[in-house]
């Protein structure tokens, strides 16, 4: 357990025949630690999201997610690893319009047998409490399409999503630039508490610095990468 | 698997509208496809099991398949006949079992009148040999005796005793005069035989001569009216001629020597056909047709296919946010094609059962009034294997073309990572 959530050493990214993206020397977030990475939309941030999560695979360096070796891996297997150990949490738009709520929150343990067991047979009951700890428990809002829902309801069903089956990182990639200040304080809050009740890491991203006060640790990725990224 | 199958089931029923216009097309192509198949097979069957049993056709020269037609199936018209003399020596022959002269010509509001003899009750046989059956009444025994056939009494409504008229020629309405003069009555009514038996009047060869008297110049003679009953009684009634006669060998050995023998030495020009292989030639003659019929409608099931995947192609940009959440929340690529492939695969499977459940609806419906109008007896064709092989062959076809757009997302999922821009 002495690994750290994410290890990054001397990685490289390019897009085919573009320049380098993401030069990025060192960087680290420990197991439970809450990051705020700041950076500017074109900035690299979400590449750098796509490497770590394993759909994207660097041109050199080392990715190191709970101390295994990315680069070390199969495709399907950087795929298993993502189902097993991530959670992630979209900009918007993060819900699947044919699910239910409480579907859209159980669907990320269709692709994990280990997030599966972790929740037990009662898939659906934990899925109501994650939902419930984030503040939605009108059954009434449960039953509604997805697409019926606020924003910031389908932000926290979209947490819930992340958070089910206690996956070690939790990666949230500007959760909260279409909600309102209250919302947004409230959801990051929310965040917080129960990525720390289950123990995950939490790698949030945004260009609002202002949100940096309410985490552990503050980054910006312009100090750590250090490709010229044209935005 | 099955957590992408009901996966691919919810995203189905989320789309119901163009879903359901999907289904239809395909449900609709298929119903006429099996339609198609099932009237040509039921065709094909019903003409097969008309006549079973005789050996030789034999009748004036023309073609093989219109002597097949007009004495077997009552279709069109003899354009000679066969003289009575010259029956009478064919019958002599020695690998001659037994023969069935037959006389067309006349009609009887819409059905055929058919002179024959009582051989044709012992050996007219229809289906895998059966013999006809009498369900009511007996065979004719006075020259004014009619025996009729199934649908005949049903359409008409006659029952033994029931008086009738025949008319000259085959129209229903008696333009240049009928046989009023000469009333039959039904003696006899046939059990059904799903073949053109159960839409002719049966009489005697007598009696086809009895009402033809005064008619040998080929227009009624005004004279004739005077003629009555009892009168026509005492003539001599011997058949001029016939139009056909079946025949049955001694040795089935022989069919070729004696078919032979009937085309060439008889004195009179003849011609002898062996109903199998005029049904063979039938076949062949229609089988153009038939396959032309077939490929219409598999390409009508082809338009139903590209429907799936116009359907599943138009709805992948919109969908392009769905497969990469799904992707983040540990979707492999395998998985994102396996989902629109069973996605294409479920349309078509339920598509095909659709049509397959309307088109047996239709001929359970339709099919005893096809049967009536057109004597093509759809009845045997239950749901079977034909229907379970479309259903299948519609299903991996449909499986099949989902692969267009599951790779195309396959690919695309690959190129977009997590990140999506809209």
């Amino acid at each position: 357990m002495t690994d750290p959530a994410i290890q990054i050493d001397g990685l490289r990214f390019a897009w085919k025949g573009a320049e380098p993206v993401l030069d990025v020397p060192v960087f680290t977030l420990a197991r439970g630690e809450r990051l705020f990475l700041r950076g500017p939309s074109g900035s690299g941030k979400s590449t750098l999201l796509g490497v770590i999560a394993g759909v994207l695979v660097a041109d050199s360096g080392r990715v190191n997610v709970l101390g295994q070796e990315l680069g070390s891996l199969s495709s399907a297997g950087r795929d298993r690893m993502r189902a097993d150990h991530l959670g992630v949490i979209f900009q918007m738009f993060n819900l699947v319009p044919y699910l239910s709520v409480v579907g859209n929150v159980t669907l990320p343990l269709k692709f994990s047998g280990r997030r599966r067991k972790a929740v037990g047979a009662d898939a659906d009951a934990e899925a109501r409490r994650l939902l419930g700890r984030l503040g939605l428990t009108d059954e009434a809002l449960l039953a509604r399409r997805v697409s019926d829902l606020s924003v910031g309801q389908q932000q926290r069903v979209a947490a819930a999503r992340a958070l089910i089956g206690g996956p070690e990182v939790v990666i949230a990639d500007e959760p909260t630039s279409a909600l309102d200040s209250d919302a947004r304080d409230r959801f990051i809050e929310l965040l917080s508490e129960e990525a720390a009740r289950t123990g995950a890491a939490l790698l949030f991203v945004s260009h609002d610095a202002s949100l940096a006060r309410l985490f552990d640790r503050a980054v910006d990725l312009a100090e750590i990468n250090r490709a010229r990224v044209s935005a | 698997m099955r957590a992408i199958l009901s996966l691919a089931w919810k995203s189905l029923m989320n789309r119901k509208g163009s879903v359901i216009l999907t289904l239809v097309a395909v449900a609709l192509s298929v119903a006429l496809f099996l339609g198609v198949e099932k009237a040509r097979t039921g065709a094909r069957e019903g003409f097969g099991n008309t006549i079973s049993g005789t050996d030789l056709i034999v009748g004036a020269p023309t073609g093989t398949v219109n002597l097949l037609l007009y004495s077997v199936f009552r279709m069109g018209n003899a354009t000679a006949e066969v003289s009575w003399p010259t029956y009478q020596k064919i019958a002599a022959r020695p690998d001659i079992a037994w023969t069935v002269p037959i006389s067309l010509g006349d009609s009887h509001r819409g059905f055929r009148v058919l002179g024959t003899t009582d051989a044709y009750f012992d050996h007219y046989k229809y289906g895998r040999g059966q013999s006809l059956a009498l369900a009511k009444g007996e065979r004719f025994g006075d020259v004014f005796d009619a025996v009729i056939g199934a649908d005949v009494a049903r359409e008409l409504g006659y029952e033994i005793g029931s008086p009738l008229v025949l008319s000259h020629g085959l129209g229903t309405a008696n333009l240049d005069g009928g046989h009023e003069n000469r009333p039959f009555r039904v003696v006899g009514i046939l059990a059904p035989t799903g073949t053109p038996v159960d839409r002719t009047v049966h009489v005697s060869l007598e009696a086809i001569t009895a009402i033809h008297v005064g008619w040998e110049t080929g227009a009624k003679n005004p004279l004739s009216d005077t003629i009555d009953e009892t009168m026509i009684r005492s003539f001599d009634l011997t058949p001029k001629s016939v139009t056909a006669i079946l025949v049955g060998l001694t040795q089935k050995g022989t069919i070729l020597t004696t078919r032979r023998a009937i085309n060439t030495n008889t004195g009179e020009p003849l011609m002898a056909i062996i109903p199998g292989a005029a049904l063979a030639e039938l076949w062949s003659v229609t089988a153009f047709a038939e396959r032309a019929l077939m490929a219409v409608s598999v390409f009508v099931i082809a338009v139903g296919l590209v429907s799936i995947l116009t359907s599943i192609l138009t709805s992948l940009n919109e969908r392009r946010r769905e497969m990469s959440i799904l992707r983040a929340v540990g979707a492999r690529p395998g998985h994102i094609f396996s989902l629109l492939v069973l996605e294409a695969g479920l349309v078509g499977f339920l598509g095909a059962l659709v049509g397959i459940a309307l088109i047996h609806a239709i001929l359970l419906v339709a099919g005893p009034m096809v049967e009536a109008r057109y004597g093509v007896s759809l009845a045997g064709t239950g749901p079977g294997l034909t229907d379970l092989y479309t259903l299948l062959a519609v299903t991996l076809a449909a499986l099949v073309i989902g692969m267009l757009p599951a790779w195309a997302a396959f690919r695309r999922s690959l190129a977009d990572g997590l990140s999506v821009k809209l």
